[in-house]
């Protein structure tokens, strides 16, 4: 009995708490991809806001939701990638 | 005109069949004018969890198809006043009927009706979209598990792309002991996911398992925790604010003993 808790206690993490992370994580992949239009809304979000100061080449703007490793090393987190080619920076990008 | 309600959950066994026979069951107790509609065609349930099984001459789909009127379909139940049943059918499928034929039916049922309550298959396709194609509010039914949580909110997402806004959330099955040791997702931590608002809590009790042996819901006798959920869901259901039952408390328990022993608890 209080063996089993005291390794309560210690590090191994409960596993609702498990339950929770993951679950979270299954969802935003979930809501993201249910609704096609989520990442196109996105994009066209990004597109503008990079436009005021660089051209870029929109065709090639790609942008999808991927796992990665937490920088903390907290297991896995969700991740928005986006690979934005650039074809030129605004002159006004200079003066800043 | 009455409202129509349907209890629905994405993943199958969650409790979608035992909410509504006990809400319904709850709503007449409680005066109200109710029918059960059971809309998982083939596999029809909701007559053996009410007990009324033997009383089926003709099913829903009969009702739609006109082969007979829609008032020879319903069976009234005699334990309860003001509670009838609508039987699936068994031997045809979910293609049987359509979400117009199903609006028009509820909209013939809420003139007779306060509450027209719809027990939902399990799944998204033709069958859920069956269920939800006349209903005006839902409750969505989940177990504090990874995969029903999911799924709810998968059907969440559903709901509100079809124009059914608000949906209020049951955890059934919760097990105290469970989510004192952090074995289990509490309450708090499903309405976090969830976020949407949360009409009940029923716990894990072997004495649903025991009415439904006998067909009598849970919620018509005063001796099981899970009763008593229900009998508090239907009043929230009613609008009455309810304070939720403590279920030997969502308590914080290893917080405590932490305290306890003097650990920081993290
Ligand atoms: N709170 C509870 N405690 C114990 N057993 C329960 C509880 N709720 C439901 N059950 C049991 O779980 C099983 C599934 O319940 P039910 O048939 O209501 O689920 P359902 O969502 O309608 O399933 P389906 O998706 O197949 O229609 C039944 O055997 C029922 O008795
Ligand atoms: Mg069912």
């Amino acid at each position: 009995m209080l063996q089993q808790l005291f390794s309560k206690l210690g590090r191994r993490r409960s596993s609702k708490d498990v339950a929770k992370e993951r679950l979270k994580l299954v969802l935003i992949h979930d809501r993201a991809n249910v609704s096609p239009q989520f990442l196109e809304m996105v994009k066209g979000e990004i597109i503008k806001v990079i436009r005021n100061y660089m051209e870029i080449d929109e065709e090639a703007l790609d942008i999808q939701l991927t796992k990665t490793v937490s920088e903390e090393g907290e297991g896995i987190v969700p991740a928005l990638i986006a690979n934005i080619p650039i074809k030129s920076v605004k002159s006004s990008g200079r003066s800043l | 005109m009455g409202e129509v309600i349907v209890i629905t959950s994405g993943k199958g066994g969650v409790g979608k069949t035992t909410t509504a026979a006990n809400l319904g069951t709850g709503l007449s107790l409680l005066g109200k004018k109710v029918v059960l509609v059971d809309t998982d065609i083939g596999l029809r349930n909701l007559d053996v969890v009410m007990g009324l099984e033997n009383r089926i001459v003709y099913d829903l789909v009969d009702a739609v198809e006109g082969t007979c009127r829609l008032k020879q379909a319903l069976i009234k139940d005699k334990r309860f006043d003001g509670l009838y049943l609508l039987p699936a059918a068994q031997t045809r499928d979910k293609n049987s009927i359509t979400p117009e034929q199903m609006v028009k039916l509820c909209e013939d049922l809420s003139e007779e009706y306060d509450y027209i309550i719809i027990d939902c298959p399990a799944g998204i396709e033709q069958g859920f979209k069956n269920a939800i194609a006349g209903a005006d509010r839902a409750v969505v039914i989940t177990t504090p598990e990874v995969s029903a949580v999911r799924d709810a909110d998968r059907i969440i997402g559903l709901l509100e792309a079809n124009e059914i806004k608000n949906p209020a959330l049951i955890v059934n099955r919760v097990r105290p002991d469970m989510v004192k040791k952090g074995d289990m997702m509490s309450i708090e931590d499903i309405i976090d996911i969830l976020a949407i608002q949360l009409v009940g809590v029923v716990p894990d009790d072997e004495n649903i398992i025991i009415s439904t042996n006998r067909g009598e819901p849970a919620v018509s006798e005063n001796k099981s925790m899970a009763g008593q959920a229900y009998r508090n869901i239907t009043r929230r259901i009613l609008g009455e604010d309810v304070p939720f039952m403590d279920l030997a408390g969502q308590g914080n328990f290893i917080a405590k003993v932490k305290k306890l022993f003097g650990f920081r608890s993290a």
